[in-house]
């Protein structure tokens, strides 16, 4: 398949992983200690796991799966929210696919559905507006999750209901910044990172600036990579080289998407629309300060929390969940005390149990595989 | 000549409204009409004509057939009711057909039960009958046997049917899961995903134009075929929900054995993977409805391939993988891109991510 395949092939990740495995010996530490590289995207995660990354890598080299999952970092009291707003009679309720299955305190939205309540699966903010158009009887509300890279069609969304004078479609909005939360991470006291892949899709429309102070005070490497599975080898191999040449820069391996400057249309809209909360409560960080977004007065007529009274409560995350350590890469998703016990897919205690972006559900999923046991499945004997 | 059952004689009712009405599943003259004109006049068979309450079967006919009975049913719910490469009614009698050749049995009877939603059009109606007449006829089975219920509208989604099959196994003829063992070869006789794609793009709600088209077709053909060029078959299965990954793992679980496949080896046309890349999916999870994954002896494994792909379902057979001694229960894909990783079974449906 064009513009696919190119980045997945197999002969050029052979010559990337044994790139990969020379400089990983030669920056190896002497305490054996690995170098941990965090991934902040969890498209990434994504692809290191549905390509087998970790484990075409040396044991020296340890993936972080970051926070930047949105589906997972949902606190229980938001999607309480959410089932609140969605199980009003006049309410459709239309969300991404994968926040569906998000755990509130009480139910997910999926067992709202089944209990009655409208929500419908959308693929864009658009199909949501179309819904409002379609249905001028009922409120839409659409469910606003998501990093940079989903906010600007959030907000062209609710500026178009605004040029079409369009009065049932409001916005739940529980978009999130990056920037905070890895600032968050670097500020903890017990961070043992020696690298980034920063966000490709978040930073098409951010650009790289907004990274600088990763590389300027905190002293660590950072780059920005794309999510084929050439892409994390490649920005790997990258972070690996800024490491043994005691560079610590932004480097920008997703080139051909990322400009450096972002995406101007794309930041004045959200510009337009959103301003800073204070604080936004993150499942498994705690709360982060200036680390969510919220619909501008200029627009409450399109806030679903302006327009709805919801229950705002938080909601504690389980004491047994161990998800901040994970996040830090302090802990191994299995190393976690309820990993696979009391927290698996049906029953995620953690958020990041919840999608298949989460480090612990990709473990749980897709994982196991112990390294060096990956061997060809079809041998020459059956083809 | 006198003996000629009168209810052979009566004139087959007619439909004179457009849409289906409670009125047509209240037992009286309407009801009856609905079923002459619409099931009688498409099935249309000697068992079913009597339209007494069973369909009544020749044992010592069956007995020459084989030596056990095959048996099993199948609800279809479709949505949308017609989608490219087939309609529900296509999908109804394939499914059950499938089922049992899965099993290594003869199809042989359907029965055919269908719940309507008031106000579905008639003419919907005998365009679903048709299409499972021309599927069975095809099949070569017979619908011997029916029951329609009307719904209020809201109590079901416009057509709901389920079909039970009956079929015979031939004496000596034993597939089972659990002889599933290391060193067999897994094998699937074409493209994969293309009947979940065709579904997906038919639903109209993702905005793509798609031109896949649904696998759906009958099996028991080229089940036969397979069975004759590899004796020593342990197993078939058609992968329809869950798709391959789901029958893997339930092998796998079943025969306690651990499978390992090749992405490389495993046939999916490339509309099927953009569909997929799109949509953040899966296509080792989609279903398919014309589809077997089947497990077969290594020194047969080339052979049965090479004779499936002389079957016109077949023309993609591959050898996507083989069972080993790992982990029992475990199935591992071989990425293409050089890594490897775990399929395990859907915790839910497949739901597409966000970004």
């Amino acid at each position: 398949m064009k513009y696919v395949d190119e980045y997945r092939d197999r002969a050029k990740a052979a010559i990337l992983t044994r790139e990969i495995e020379r400089l990983a010996a030669e920056i190896a530490r002497p305490d054996g200690r690995p170098i941990q590289i965090m991934e902040v995207c969890g498209g990434h995660t994504h692809s290191i796991f549905r390509y087998g990354i970790e484990g075409m890598l040396p044991k020296s080299i340890e993936l972080v799966h970051g926070p930047g999952c949105p589906v997972c970092v949902l606190p229980m009291g938001r999607v309480d929210d959410c089932v609140a707003i969605a199980e009003r009679p006049e309410v459709i309720f239309a969300t991404f696919g994968d926040a569906m299955r998000v755990p509130g305190s009480r139910k997910s939205l999926l067992q709202a559905k089944a209990d009655g309540a409208d929500v419908r699966m959308v693929y864009s903010p658009m199909d949501a507006l179309a819904l409002a158009r379609n249905n001028p009887q009922r409120e839409v509300v659409f469910f606003g999750i998501g990093f940079e890279t989903t906010m600007p069609s959030t907000a062209l969304t609710v500026l178009q209901a605004e040029r079409d004078g369009i009065k049932n479609f409001s916005v739940f909005c529980n978009h999130i910044t990056i920037v905070p939360t890895i600032k968050a991470i670097l500020d903890s006291p017990d961070l043992q990172i020696d690298g980034f892949l920063g966000p490709g899709h978040v930073s098409m429309v951010i650009g790289t600036a907004p990274y600088e102070f990763i590389a300027r005070f905190y002293k660590k490497p950072m780059v920005i990579a794309g999510f084929e599975p050439l892409d994390v080898l490649q920005s790997i191999w990258m972070t690996l080289r800024q490491i043994k040449e005691h560079r610590c820069e932004i480097e920008n391996q997703y080139a051909r998407i990322v400009p450096e400057a972002g995406n101007a249309p794309a930041l004045r809209a959200v510009a337009q629309v959103y301003e800073l909360r204070e604080f936004f409560e993150w499942r498994g960080l705690g709360s982060i300060d200036h680390s969510g977004v919220k619909i501008r007065a200029a627009y409450a007529r399109f806030d679903a929390e302006q327009k709805f009274a919801v229950p705002n409560v938080r909601i504690a995350d389980p004491k047994s969940c161990q998800c901040g350590e994970v996040l830090k890469g302090v802990i191994k998703p299995w190393q976690c005390k309820v990993f696979g016990t009391a927290c698996t897919p049906e029953t995620p205690l953690g958020a990041l149990m919840v999608s298949s972006e989460g480090a612990c559900a990709a473990y749980y999923q897709y994982g196991g595989v112990k390294r060096g046991q990956s061997q060809s499945p079809v041998e020459a004997g059956a083809a | 000549m006198n003996v000629v059952p009168f209810i052979n004689k009566r004139p087959r009712g007619r439909v004179h409204v457009p849409t289906v009405t409670l009125a047509h599943g209240g037992g009286g003259k309407a009801m009856k009409d609905l079923i002459d004109d619409v099931f009688v006049e498409a099935f249309d068979n000697p068992l079913l004509a009597p339209l007494d309450d069973q369909a009544r079967l020749d044992l010592a006919a069956l007995t020459q057939r084989g030596d056990r009975l095959a048996f099993t049913t199948d609800s279809f719910v479709v949505d949308p009711l017609i989608f490219p490469g087939g309609d529900i009614g296509k999908l109804a009698v394939c499914g059950t057909v499938n089922d049992l050749a899965v099993g290594g049995a003869v199809p042989l009877y359907l029965s055919c039960a269908v719940i309507v939603e008031e106000g579905v059009p008639i003419d919907l109606l005998r365009r679903f009958a048709r299409s499972m007449a021309e599927t069975a006829r095809e099949a070569g089975v017979d619908i011997v046997t029916g029951d329609t219920k009307i719904v209020n509208k809201g109590a079901c989604d416009k057509i709901f049917i389920t079909t039970t099959g009956l079929g015979t196994i031939r004496a000596g003829l034993q597939l089972s899961i659990h002889s599933v063992q290391p060193n067999d070869v897994i094998l699937v006789n074409g493209l994969l995903g293309d009947h979940g794609a065709a579904i997906l793009g038919a639903r109209g709600d993702l905005a793509l134009q798609s031109p896949i088209v649904s696998d759906c077709a009958p099996l028991h053909d080229l089940i036969a075929i397979l069975l004759a060029a590899a004796p020593g078959t342990r197993f078939v299965r058609d992968p329809t929900r869950g798709g391959v990954a789901t029958v893997l793992n339930e092998i796998a679980e079943a025969a306690q054995v651990a499978i390992e496949i090749d992405e490389a080896c495993t046939p999916i046309r490339d509309e099927v993977r953009g569909f997929c890349e799109i949509l953040g999916l899966d296509p080792l999870y989609l279903a398919n409805e014309g589809k077997i994954v089947a497990v077969v002896p290594a020194e047969q494994a080339e052979g049965a391939r090479d004779a499936l792909r002389a079957h016109p379902l077949g023309g993609a057979a591959s050898i996507i993988g083989r069972v080993t001694r790992g982990e029992p229960g475990r199935v591992t894909l071989r990425t293409a891109f050089g890594g490897s990783r775990i399929v395990d079974m859907l915790v839910g449906e497949q739901l597409p991510r966000i970004c």
